[in-house]
């Protein structure tokens, strides 16, 4: 009689339990709020215009390897056009009352939030980055800067260089592909509150959300010639670096680049920023938070697909926890969703290019050559476009060269150590010093851990978080000057 | 089949004595509260549509234990409860029963009889539900009743002011002498009254608490305060599960209750259970919604995806 009752409760609850997952259905954002011209011009002087020798390129989809658009390539004789024409809008600008400059940067702000969809999804068809986080992160923070430094435009007597402190002239600014907008609004929300003009330059790959940018300004009634934008590749940048007219030169991209602008600037008057490379110490105490540090270190690393600057691309984790923080992550990242950039619940989108993809290749196939151990979570990947799935690296020394170059993509490296000393040491050997994160829930600890750390931005129980009221920027490797914040406001000023 | 608590307690030495307990308690990881609601709030950003909505509508109505905890219920408000709860939607047959209803102990019987011949659970609260400030043999004279009565569940609140004042033993002493009351029939779910715990390093105490001391459920708040479930500490509940689990082979449920009225909040929460412990726990057996208006608004939500159309409160049954 049990015998028989056991049985039937199990058979019943056989036929009660559901057949299928919880499988998520395709949830894809509509590509119909954006409208993509075949072709766009070069921005110079408030109008869009072909390049002076008509040469054009194509900048396709990362995801799928669709072209979207042809966009003009500027040259030299563009760069010409485009500085003069900040030149002389220069005077008139400067001149405004910063109340007035503020006006326009309101405006523009309140365009990009208005336009917002509409520039996310842009923003991930050209990039190849999930609509979550340009919908979630990348347009709010673009808003956020020119909100923010809208409010600085009437106030810079009160930013601690004195009374009625000067712009530099003419900015020529040249930015990377894997935050386009964002960057971009960190280089123009502060040079335009300023009183300066810019020339900038987008990446070759992830052109649009700039030319869209332009067209927002001629929306808010910007005068001609405050922004001008050049696409092009990287002698475009070159050139533009080099011009003679141009007062103040900000970059954001690779270390090697960097250096080669430094040298190219070395000797004239030009005021420098360079916001470079990284390769970001996440540190994990055995008294941390750990499901918490999980997500710390998912985000540190995979936001964007790894293609950050400041990502925490190296696991420091204390040895006593390191068994089980390495199941808690691993179970964590067979959650990850990897797939269309335009599908609302996907996590991790596409590499932005072809180029980019051989990188992450060549350091992660170095990585395993060098004995270090390789894993990722069963993952599919899409047959067309660019994809590297979500890897770790266990059994890493300092010595690999995964532990010491930056590799721009979904990797990381996990690490040991014993003491908060030798986890600072290894945290601080590197070339590099743009970020870091500690995570403990001791509270002197971070104080002391983060004063000990030769990083620009030390994250406490967080990672990849970012405000328009805090300065960015690096030691050594990873560049000088800071971007945001009061401490922005000083790379556009003549003090 | 996994594993439920049964007779075996794990951990049982770390319940030697009160210093023991709240060593362990204490040395369990922290929670950081940013992090964790931030979590949560990521989690709620997923877009669950078509056929992933249908199916998590079905699954929700399957997980409800359909509550009545007033003064004033009646025998007729429990009837009209159990039947809604065996046959939630009249004029769908497809639609799925609740799990449960879930009343006061003197309404065990009513609500049996309601529901007999039926999948639906008789859950009762008991332990001098809400507030649990009764002595234990009263406590445990509130639990028999239920269980004699038929009661399948019972719904237990812990002394949260015990637990407040660091007395853990004397909470884990309870759970375990309710759980003993309960015989082998009927399961236990333990509520830790969350809003009152405040913070969540308490609240993940309580839940290892808990289920060291055998429940079968964790639950996370009476629906009497202000602060109920919410996305954050059911994921944080979730998470000591699944930890339980693996630290003890031991499979234990949870159950959000109080302030989740609409299927896009009840979805939110499947996410979580989705994305944190997995299909395992996608089952009425293991993850309930303590709830009453819920059932409605899932009911709605359901015809408007067979129908197309928008019903309205009027084609759905008032209990």
């Amino acid at each position: 009689m049990t015998i028989e009752k056991t049985a039937k409760t199990e058979k019943t609850a056989k036929t009660e339990k559901r057949s299928s997952v919880f499988e998520y259905a395709p949830a894809p954002e509509s590509r119909a709020v954006v409208d993509i011209a075949p072709s766009y011009g070069l921005f110079i002087d408030g109008e869009f215009t072909e390049a002076a020798d008509g040469k054009v390129f194509k900048t396709v989809s990362p995801s799928t390897e669709e072209v979207l658009a042809e966009v003009a390539q500027a040259g030299e004789a563009d760069v010409e056009r485009a500085v003069q024409a900040a030149r002389k809008a220069f005077e008139k600008w400067s001149a405004l009352p910063g109340a007035e400059r503020a006006k326009y940067l309101f405006r523009i702000a309140r365009i990009i939030q208005e336009r917002s969809r509409e520039l996310a999804v842009l923003e991930t068809l050209d990039n190849g980055k999930p609509i979550k986080e340009t919908r979630d992160a990348d347009l709010p923070l673009v808003a956020a800067h020119f909100f923010y430094y809208a409010g600085w435009a009437d106030k810079l007597d009160h930013a601690g260089y004195g009374a009625n402190p000067r712009p530099l002239g003419v900015a020529g600014q040249v930015i990377p592909w894997n935050f386009p907008l964002l960057m971009l609004a960190w280089k123009i929300a502060p040079a335009l509150a300023t009183g300066n003009t810019v020339v900038l330059k987008p990446a070759e790959t992830t052109p649009l959300s700039a030319l869209f940018f332009a067209d927002i300004c001629r929306q808010a009634g910007l005068p001609k010639g405050v922004v001008n934008i050049l696409p092009g590749y990287g002698d475009t940048g070159a050139a533009l670096i080099a011009h003679p007219d141009v007062n103040k030169v900000a970059f954001t991209g690779s270390t090697a680049v960097g250096k080669e602008i430094a040298r190219t600037v070395a000797g004239t008057r030009k005021k420098v920023t360079l916001e470079l490379g990284g390769k970001g110490a996440n540190i994990v105490f055995d008294d941390a938070p750990i499901d918490q540090a999980v997500e710390g270190i998912v985000t540190g690393i995979f936001f964007n697909q790894g293609q950050v600057c400041c990502a925490g691309s190296r696991l420091l984790v204390q040895e006593s926890i390191q068994e089980e923080l390495l199941d808690s992550l691993k179970r964590r990242l067979s959650t990850l969703r990897l797939g269309d950039p335009l599908d609302k619940n996907t996590d991790i989108g596409a590499i932005n290019s072809a180029e980019q993809l051989a990188r992450i290749t060549s350091l992660v196939a170095a990585g395993e050559a060098e004995g270090a151990e390789r894993w990722s979570p069963a993952c599919e990947l899409p047959s067309s476009g660019y994809w590297f799935a979500p890897t770790l690296f266990t059994n890493v020394t300092q010595a690999h060269t995964i532990a010491r170059d930056e590799i721009f993509g979904p990797v990381l490296s996990v690490l040991t150590f014993r003491t908060p000393d030798e986890a600072v040491a290894k945290a601080n050997n590197t070339q590099y010093g743009l970020s870091a994160g500690i995570w403990t829930e001791k509270g002197s600890r971070i104080l002391a851990v983060a004063n000990k750390l030769r990083a620009g931005v030390v994250w406490s129980n967080t990672f990849n978080k970012f405000d328009p009221t805090s300065p960015f920027g690096g030691y050594k490797e990873s560049g000088f000057g800071r971007e945001g914040g009061r401490h922005g406001l000083e790379a556009y000023l003549d003090v | 089949m996994p594993t439920t608590a049964s007779t075996a307690l794990p951990l049982k030495d770390v319940t030697a004595s009160n210093s023991s307990l709240r060593r362990y308690l204490h040395g369990l990881p922290g929670v950081d509260a940013v992090g964790l609601e931030g979590r949560a709030a990521s989690l709620g950003t997923r877009s669950i549509k078509t056929t992933a909505k249908a199916y998590a509508i079905d699954l929700a109505i399957s997980m409800v234990d359909l509550t009545t905890l007033e003064g004033a219920d009646t025998p007729g408000k429990v009837r009209a409860l159990g039947a809604k709860a065996v046959r939630p939607d009249p004029t769908d047959r497809t639609a799925p029963a609740t799990a449960a209803v879930c009343v006061y102990p003197d309404m065990v019987a009513v609500a049996k009889e309601a529901v007999a011949g039926s999948t639906v659970k008789v859950a009762s609260v008991a332990t001098a539900f809400p507030a649990g400030r009764a002595a234990l043999p009263v406590k445990l004279a509130d639990v028999r009743d239920a269980v004699a009565a038929g009661a399948d569940e019972i719904d237990m609140v812990i002394d949260r002011g015990a637990f407040l004042a660091g007395d853990y033993l004397k909470v884990y002493e309870e759970i375990v002498a309710v759980k003993e009351a309960c015989g082998a029939s009927a399961r236990l779910k333990v509520i830790f009254e969350t809003g009152e715990l405040s913070t969540y390093d308490n609240i993940r105490r309580a839940s290892w608490l808990g289920m060291i001391a055998g429940a079968d459920f964790i639950k996370t708040s009476t629906g009497k305060v202000a602060v109920n479930a919410t996305p954050a500490n059911t994921l944080l509940m979730l998470e000591a599960v699944r930890d339980f689990r693996a630290a003890t082979g031991v499979q234990v449920g949870v159950k959000p209750a109080g302030g989740i009225r609409t299927t896009k909040d009840a979805v939110k929460f499947l996410v979580l259970v989705n994305e944190t412990v997995g299909e395992d726990w996608l089952d009425n057996h293991w993850f309930r919604f303590g709830a009453s208006s819920l059932l409605n608004d899932l009911l709605m939500q359901r015809q408007k995806l067979t129908t197309g159309r928008y019903s309205g409160p009027d084609y759905v049954t008032v209990d």
